[in-house]
């Protein structure tokens, strides 16, 4: 991104369901155009094929919009708190490239600020907000408490092992992992204290545990109806919950019609998230709220940068005739002694800054009215800025 | 005088039976903390209204079917707020409640009759199996509510309908640990009822055992509890429904 001319400062954020490119620019079509073909680039994907899920923000929409992502309010699963971590790495990545600057570098940390006070001040991400916090929830409702509870750890994904790392924290002390190749499950189950087995042990295992969540890549069923029916006579009828979080199942749906045992799969503990998420509309239009507000100070700030200019060539201004005063005199001057001389420099300094500043403080004061650009223009004028400036914008 | 005190525990468990509803809806917590003290108040207006009976009558007022029900419905009350000491099950109360107000309103629309009281009633051995009787029945009653709530519960789990009741309900082990409790602690005290009843059949009617529809009956309930706690206890199971019965 750093190539294209027109980007002022950019970052890249990717997260799971989507990648998005921040950036400041002065030529928004154009722009807007590069990146997007730069990222038909990276992706090796012609433009055609992605413009259908492109979306594009500017000023206001785009400041709301990277609010509203930093704080989970526009995620497929309202806040989940990875979000965060996401984009703190990808800004992370920006400044060690130097590829963010003044606004993007205020504009990532006042998203991060907002993230915490939606996180604070509302109990958005309180409820379920992943599916191993609903499969836990559902855990807590069959087994009142986890303390004391067996699982079965069947296959490692990565979301298995969440999972389970999840019910652990909630009070679960004994895992056994279960795995196809042998070496594997002694590596996962040194990740948990817990103990390896091996695939055919699954059926001697359904004795002890109460929970079983299953993640592996096998097409066919793992946990069969009739595995389960034998061991239920042996396990005096206490609960079974499995947790299927494999594409494709691999707990037969029929063990669910058993007594006493219960199977959610992935797309049912999507639901339950579902569920919850209705639930916390209300919550929802307060973050909006604290977004909504946080907007608005953005922008206060991002209008005072429009007198920056303006403030920098007026000091250029005060400097250079400094400078040329002082060479003027530099006749009379050079009899002084060293520290006069200082006292005399220093002296013309601070009477300029002095007169200067009441103007400085008055532009910055009416950064955000309309009619800012009219004092600028005074301003400008007043001072004879654009004759020794070149470049200062008109 | 003493139906004030009556009608006021109607009244007052009238009341926190729909505070009790509320709560169920609202699920605010103060709203619990209300009925629950308005139910405190209608046990302690009813407790003050059958010691008064008892020392009137000489003997437990349960002689007829009027006072039989409020007198059951107290036994549930009480075994309720015992049991919110232990499980503080705040949604049991929901379920309760409208039970014993119901026991209420069927006993306040039967008319008084106030007959002189044989004195074949008037003894401790009548007022121990009643009182061991009522006991146990209103513990297998709040068994049977728990076991009521487990069902819907299991049903909810089950279907994967996680709604609103299945927010409102507890988790499926605190259900059944109530149930077993309430199983297990009603049980002796059925026992000692039947025991304590055939005692006061040889001391009044002169036999311990007649064979009537009604004795009969009760052994029946007896051995069916039996026969279910011994399940419970054997196969661990998790259960699945229990009858009220009719035991005295």
């Amino acid at each position: 991104m750093r190539d294209i001319e027109c980007v002022g400062e950019g970052l890249f954020l990717s997260t799971c369901n989507r990648v998005e490119a921040l950036f400041t620019t002065e030529a928004a079509g154009e722009a807007k155009k590069s990146v997007i073909s730069l990222l038909s680039g990276l992706g090796n994907m012609p433009e055609e094929k992605f413009s259908s899920s492109l979306y594009t923000f500017e000023d206001r929409d785009a400041v709301m919009h990277v609010f509203r992502v930093a704080s989970s309010l526009d995620s497929m699963v309202v806040g989940e708190p990875q979000i965060l971590g996401q984009i703190k790495e990808a800004y992370a990545q920006a400044t060690i490239q130097k590829t963010s600057g003044v606004i993007l570098n205020r504009l990532m940390h006042r998203a991060f600020h907002v993230a915490k006070r939606v996180r604070t001040e509302t109990e958005i991400c309180e409820a379920a907000v992943s599916i191993s916090y609903a499969a836990v929830e559902l855990a807590k409702k069959i087994f009142h408490v986890l303390d004391g509870k067996k699982v079965l750890l069947i296959g490692a994904g990565e979301m298995a092992e969440l999972a389970a790392r999840h019910l652990m924290t909630h009070g679960v002390s004994k895992m056994v992992v279960a795995n196809r190749t042998f070496e594997r499950a002694v590596q996962v189950a040194e990740l948990f204290n817990g103990s390896p087995v091996s695939f055919d042990e699954i059926g001697a295992q359904l004795l002890e545990v109460d929970i079983v969540v299953t993640s592996t890549s096998a097409p066919e069923y793992v946990i069969t109806h009739e595995l389960v029916k034998k061991s239920l006579r042996k396990r005096r009828n206490r609960p079974l919950f499995f947790i299927d979080i494999a594409v494709p199942r691999d707990v037969e749906p029929a063990v669910n019609h058993l007594e006493n045992v219960y199977v959610y799969d992935i797309d049912d503990l999507k639901g339950v998230i579902e569920l919850n998420m209705a639930q916390r509309q209300q919550e929802a239009i307060k973050a909006e709220r604290i977004v909504q507000e946080e907007v608005v100070k953005f922008e206060k700030w991002l209008k005072t940068l429009e007198v920056v200019p303006t403030i920098i060539s007026l000091r250029e201004k005060v400097e250079s005739i400094i400078q040329v005063e002082l060479k003027k005199s530099s006749s009379a001057l050079d009899g002084l002694t060293p520290s006069q001389n200082k006292a005399i420099r220093g002296l013309t300094r601070s009477i300029a800054e002095k007169v200067i500043n009441d103007p400085i403080v008055y532009l910055k004061g009416k950064a955000d009215r309309p009619s800012l650009n009219m004092y600028l223009d005074v301003t400008r004028m007043l001072f004879k800025l654009d004759e020794d400036n070149g470049d200062a914008d008109k | 005088m003493i139906y004030l005190w009556f009608n006021m525990a109607l009244f007052f468990e009238l009341l926190a039976t729909g505070g009790f509803v509320v709560y169920i809806v609202k699920q605010k917590k103060w709203v619990f903390r209300c009925s629950y003290w308005i139910l405190v108040a209608g046990f302690v207006c009813h407790t003050i209204f059958l010691s008064y009976r008892y020392y009137s009558l000489g003997t437990a007022p349960v002689l007829d079917l009027k006072s039989a029900l409020g007198f059951f419905a107290w036994s549930i009350i009480c075994v309720y707020l015992i049991f919110q000491i232990k499980f503080r099950l705040m949604v049991l109360g929901s379920f309760v409640a409208p039970l014993a107000a119901f026991l209420m309103i069927i006993s306040s629309a039967i008319p008084w009759v106030e007959g002189p009281v044989k004195p074949v009633f008037k003894s401790l051995w009548l007022t121990v199996h009643v009182g061991t009787v009522f006991i146990g029945n209103a513990l297998f009653a709040i068994a049977f509510l728990a076991a009521i709530m487990y069902l819907i519960q299991e049903h909810q789990i089950k279907r994967k309908r996680l709604g609103s009741v299945y927010d409102r309900l507890p988790s499926l082990a605190t259900l059944d640990s109530i149930n077993y409790y309430s199983l297990i602690y009603g049980f002796p005290f059925l026992t000692l009822g039947m025991i304590t009843g055939s005692i006061y059949a040889q001391y009044a009617l002169g036999k311990y055992w007649q064979w009537d529809p009604k004795e009969v009956w009760s052994l029946i309930t007896w051995i069916f509890y039996g026969a279910l706690l011994h399940e419970r206890r054997r196969a661990g199971k998790y259960c699945q429904g229990v009858s009220l019965d009719e035991g005295y």
